[in-house]
């Protein structure tokens, strides 16, 4: 009853897996019907006789769903692949991973840079405003899809966080356990700031063309990579930033009395600009990143006549945030601890020290692997037979 | 009897009182180990706060409910008589305000449960009447410019606070240093000389509303407050 099914259909160029969805209506928090949308994903390792196997892993802002193995469009590694897969912490020999890519996105999923099928043309500025609410909506209808009823566990980090944790609002019956990693209750005032100056500078973009640069067949790609320049610096920390680059100089011994690249920074900037441009849709950098600044659970969590009614008391949280996160800091996560300790939820929270700022989460952080690991093979040991 | 025999012995003695299936908070609960025997044996709901990073990590890797925190300022995060016991192990005397801490377990459990080493234990008068200097013992293992022990205090010095706060003892029960057992009871001065470890069983002076002590047989409006 209810249940949502779409078609599943192979995509061999995307080398993933895509759900079709027509017809429908999926009311968006803006208000607007989506009747036909469809979603690009990936799956790890093997669904389970129980189904009691699958991690849904939620993708940051600039994420996809390449989350292990190769990135058939970068050719690189997928971005959490190091924690994703054969034999490692989310082990994909035990567990059913699954890894959609957001509604708004632009590796697939129905978003500004895909064809409205009403129109017959690129969506563009067309596209609906979309928010970390919906996002999660559509990523139930693909859970519903693959016939799973509840998701061992819901993961992700930044933007992934903020799914994670939305997650537990709108559908806690279908989870029991959350890894929420360097997320919010919020989007801060900062956080809108930096990014209303990405948006800035790819709407001022001449190429932009109030975001029908399709049709010119060109890309706003000035102003997107430096939208990215600036959203790299707020992911690293002034500490690791000073001992990754310091004042080193780039390719040269003296500096240039100019304004070249002289500094390594500066060129480690650039190249971070340019590489993002090669991948990322501008247009979705703005949905994407307005969804952020939208995204605010604070009164959800801070009244009981809001908190208490939700069925939330069987999952198990675990919060983690890094020392040199001024993001997504500490301060922050603590707030959704203390309201789970304060509504004496089951949660847990570790905050570890690393100067390597919010992307730590994504990078090489033993300990970030052992907490997940652990947490997760426990509660897994206790929920009975795998079978 | 060796560190790790002792611990035992205490988290033993602390999950005999606690009944079945019970809601534990253990504050400075390490690597887990103790709410893990409480999950195990008697099928507790636990949590747990530890301050060590580390430690935390480690419980939670276990699979435990853990939170990073620190016992003097996190604990307003839980709510009113939300666990049925809190448990405070080996911990008391390396708060700074002992006095406050020990509310705050009765505030958010129905029942508390402290363990500490007692300073009132004639080896340790001995030594320091014998040596003239700060005691060092099993319990109490560090010199005294390096512990974090900063506060020592007797039995009688947890009787007399305990008195003065309105907490109930519901029950004591010492430890020897030979790790023999027996029960601490009011006014018998021998507990504090020969108890190396206590662990108590504290509740609250029922607080039940604030009894109005008024002979009068009728009230005017407004005269609730009025003595």
């Amino acid at each position: 009853m209810g249940k949502t099914t779409a078609q599943i259909q192979k995509n061999a160029s995307l080398e993933c897996d895509i759900a079709v969805f027509s017809n429908m209506d999926c009311k968006l928090d803006s208000g607007f019907n989506l009747k036909d949308f469809q979603i690009a994903f990936k799956t790890f390792g093997n669904l389970n006789a129980n189904k009691d196997n699958a991690i849904l892993i939620c993708h940051a802002l600039t994420g996809d769903q390449y989350v292990s193995e190769t990135n058939p469009i970068t050719k690189k590694d997928g971005w959490w692949s190091r924690m994703v897969g054969v034999n490692k912490p989310i082990d994909t020999n035990k567990y059913y991973v699954i890894c959609s890519n957001v509604i708004g996105g632009c590796a697939g999923t129905t978003g500004p840079k895909e064809i409205n099928f009403q129109t017959n043309v690129p969506y563009g500025r067309e596209f609906p405003a979309v928010t970390v609410r919906d996002m999660v909506k559509i990523q139930n209808y693909l859970i519903e899809t693959l016939f799973i009823e509840k998701l061992f566990a819901v993961v992700g980090g930044s933007m992934g966080a903020m799914q994670a944790l939305q997650w537990t609002i709108d559908y806690p019956q279908k989870i029991q356990n959350v890894i929420h990693i360097a997320g919010a209750l919020k989007h801060s005032a900062q956080n809108i700031a930096f990014h209303e100056v990405g948006r800035q500078a790819i709407m001022n973009d001449p190429n932009w063309n109030k975001g029908g640069y399709n049709k010119n067949n060109v890309i706003p790609e000035r102003g997107l990579a430096v939208a990215r320049m600036i959203a790299h610096i707020t992911y690293l920390s002034d500490d690791g930033m000073h001992r990754k680059f310091g004042r080193k100089l780039q390719s040269r011994d003296i500096i240039s009395f100019g304004f070249d690249a002289d500094f390594q920074i500066e060129s480690y900037l650039r190249y971070q600009g340019r590489s993002f441009v090669e991948r990322f849709d501008a247009n979705s950098y703005l949905y994407l990143t307005r969804a952020m600044d939208y995204f605010d659970l604070e009164k959800k969590f801070s009244t009981a006549i809001e908190f208490s009614p939700i069925p939330n008391q069987h999952i198990r949280y675990l919060i983690i945030s890094f020392t040199s996160d001024w993001l997504f800091p500490t301060s922050e996560n603590r707030k959704i601890v203390k309201t789970l300790n304060y509504f004496t939820r089951n949660v847990s929270f570790t905050e570890i020290e690393t100067d390597k700022g919010h992307d730590s989460f994504l990078l090489d952080e033993p300990e970030l692997d052992s907490i997940i690991k652990g947490f997760l093979d426990n509660n897994y040991n206790k929920i009975g037979s795998h079978e | 009897m060796n560190k790790m025999q002792s611990i035992r012995k205490d988290w033993n003695l602390i999950e005999s009182l606690i009944s079945r299936s019970a809601k534990v908070l253990d504050i400075g609960c390490g690597e887990g180990g103790l709410i893990k025997q409480l999950e195990e044996n008697i099928q507790a709901n636990t949590r747990g706060i530890e301050l060590s990073p580390d430690l935390a990590r480690k419980a939670i890797a276990d699979g435990l409910s853990v939170v990073q925190g620190n016992a003097e300022k996190d604990l307003d995060q839980y709510s009113n008589q939300s666990f049925d016991y809190v448990i405070l192990s080996q911990t008391l005397q390396a708060m700074v305000k002992p006095r406050d801490v020990l509310l705050e377990l009765l505030r958010i459990g129905g029942k508390a449960i402290v363990s500490f080493p007692n300073f009132g234990h004639w080896k340790i008068r001995l030594q320091l009447l014998l040596t003239g200097k700060t005691p060092i013992t099993e319990g109490l293992p560090y010199v005294w410019y390096e512990t974090p022990n900063i506060h020592f205090f007797t039995i009688k010095d947890f009787q007399d606070l305990c008195k003065q706060s309105n907490i109930i003892i519901e029950k004591g029960i010492a430890l020897t240093s030979k790790g023999r057992q027996f029960e601490i009871s009011q006014g018998i001065s021998g507990a504090n000389l020969f108890t190396s470890e206590a662990i108590f069983l504290l509740s609250y002076q029922n607080f039940a509303p604030i009894k109005l002590q008024s002979k009068q047989k009728t009230f005017v409006s407004n005269s609730a407050l009025v003595n």
